[in-house]
């Protein structure tokens, strides 16, 4: 039997990625920013807006019931994708950074007092510094990072001594590096970080689209992801919360739907997950999410994660080769990224020199200039990032075109 | 008068990049450009003449003449983007403080290099040409 490689088995459910950019056939190597979405996905949104749209939850109609069910479907999808015990603990946002807003209004409004510590690490994205950077300032609270070593991996000693020094409130950890690619230990680090007392808030941005992910086996108590980066479509990601601290946090966002009643002498609110989900939702987002999962596990985690394994080392074989290229982050467990710099030369000229040759790549700090900062990397790197569909040939093209660029630029 | 020579330079750069069709072959052009641009004066290469982009920094630096002229220099970190500076200020630098104002700078869209006059593009090019355009406005209105 003929044997085929995933992204032979699964490319055809990806149109964009027969279209050509600058007369050259797309190479999409921006995965980490944005995946592209399966024809499953894209049809099931046209078929809900084409034949079921209607608000959810509150409707006395058939229209608005399948809908509902759906969308709720979804939150079942998410629930099982990621272990929760319990569906109510899903909370759909509109992404990753909308979910730690959320629990930084919420949770961390209501428990964060002066003197208090969030305790980050030097890798997250600006996603997981910023809400905690606001809410801390107005408490009077303040956010200690945690070092990243040379490689990209965390610096576990310095993660220890921060616990003990710093007895932070919430301890808030990438699971994997959005700019690195790095894995982070995060089951260690929460029962770590758990028996010195602190909160943990898991982001997951990077990992749902390449990783399994089980909340429990992790034992934090916030796991928040977002759906674009996972073959979902844009808008619509979750925050996964341990049913008794979302139940005692106070709602973030008032409005329609999180409401049990409302007068003017007072309003009482509803039950979770309702309580966290003012307003209208994404509908059509909620509903391709769940299409996206199931795309997800049709193809399997495992197998994306193996075949994104053997992508990054191919992808550092072929770079190892050329002697002014030096990559940024080579931790042993990594997702598929790869961040690299050219000695002398600038990553913006760089990938507009790959664009033109149809190479869609990042350059600049992703997101995550205290990382550059610590990393002493003032233009940032050029990313590439991989997807199930990536293939070891289109790692080979890039590579020429890197090549190609550099002998254009020096 | 100035309004013309900005519409004349403009159609000069417009006729040399009319002779690269490839779109690598437009870039091969633009990076020489990048490496012949007259570097700004290193004295001046200092945070008042920064313009931090999130991709790539630009300096700009702006001498008000006499005769109601404004002469530009400017410089990035970045080899392409600083070709484009150096097209910048080639359309731009000497004319008349009113007429970089007023000036409709077409010729990036004429080349096809528009796309890093975004501003999502973030290189710093887009805060550069509103600065220049400030600085001939300002200096329009100190005339009048």
């Amino acid at each position: 039997m003929a044997s085929h490689t995933l992204p032979e088995r699964i490319r055809r459910d990806f149109p964009i990625l027969d279209r050509t950019v600058h007369g050259k056939p797309l190479v999409y190597l921006d995965n980490a920013a944005s995946a592209q979405k399966p024809l499953a996905v894209i049809e099931g949104q046209r078929e809900y807006l084409a034949n079921y749209h209607a608000n959810i939850h509150r409707g006395a109609h058939h229209l608005a019931q399948l809908a509902t069910e759906a969308y709720e479907g979804t939150r079942r999808k998410i629930a099982d994708h990621i272990g929760a015990a319990d569906t109510a603990e899903v909370l759909f946002t509109a992404g990753s950074t909308d979910a730690i807003n959320l629990v930084a209004q919420s949770w961390g409004r209501a428990n964060l007092q002066a003197g208090d510590a969030v305790l980050v690490t030097r890798m997250e994205h600006h996603a997981n510094i910023v809400p905690w950077q606001m809410v801390c300032e107005e408490k009077g609270a303040k956010v200690i990072p945690v070092n990243v070593l040379e490689d990209g991996t965390l610096d576990l000693d310095d993660f220890t001594r921060a616990l003990e020094q710093h007895q932070p409130k919430l301890v808030g950890i990438v699971h994997a590096s959005n700019t690195l690619g790095t894995i982070n230990p995060v089951a260690e680090l929460c029962a770590t970080a758990r028996a010195a007392g602190a909160v943990t808030l898991i982001d997951g941005s990077q990992a749902l689209p390449h990783l399994d992910i089980d909340v429990a086996t992790i034992g934090c108590d916030f796991y928040v992801a977002t759906g674009h980066k996972a073959y979902g479509p844009t808008g619509i990601g979750f925050l996964w919360g341990r049913k008794a601290l979302l139940d005692a946090m106070p709602p973030w966002r008032g409005g329609g739907e999180m409401i049990r009643s409302v007068s003017f002498d007072g309003t009482t609110y509803n039950d979770l997950p309702h309580k966290f989900e003012a307003g209208t939702p994404h509908i059509s987002g909620g509903i391709a999410l769940g299409i996206a999962l199931d795309w997800i596990n049709g193809v399997g985690t495992d197998a994306i994660a193996a075949h994104e394994c053997a992508l990054v080392d191919h992808a550092h074989d072929a770079l190892g080769t050329l002697p002014t290229v030096r990559i940024i982050g080579t931790a042993p467990e990594k997702v598929g990224v790869l961040s690299l710099v050219v000695d002398g030369l600038h990553p913006y000229d760089l990938g507009t020199l790959l664009d033109g040759q149809g190479i869609a790549v990042r350059t600049g700090h992703h997101c995550t200039e205290p990382l550059m900062a610590h990393l002493g990397l003032d233009s940032g790197t050029l990313r590439m990032s991989f997807a199930a569909y990536t293939t070891r040939e289109e790692i080979d093209r890039a590579v020429i075109a890197l090549e190609r660029a550099m002998r254009m630029l020096s | 008068m100035s309004a013309d020579l900005i519409t004349a330079r403009q159609a000069d750069v417009i006729e040399e990049f009319a002779l690269f069709d490839d779109w690598m072959d437009k870039y091969e052009h633009l990076i020489e450009l990048g490496k012949d641009v007259p570097a700004i004066d290193p004295a001046r290469k200092t945070d008042d003449h920064l313009i931090k982009g999130c991709q790539s920094k630009v300096w700009l630096a702006a001498d008000p003449q006499d005769d109601g002229t404004v002469l530009f220099s400017g410089d990035s970190d970045a080899i392409i983007t600083k070709g484009l500076v150096g097209l910048m200020v080639r359309v731009l630098s000497g004319a008349d403080a009113k007429a970089i104002a007023e000036a409709d700078l077409h010729f990036l869209d004429a080349i096809g290099l528009h796309q890093h006059l975004s501003p999502t593009r973030s290189n710093g090019l887009a805060s550069m040409v509103k600065q220049m355009k400030l600085y001939g406005a300002a200096l329009a209105a100190r005339q009048a």
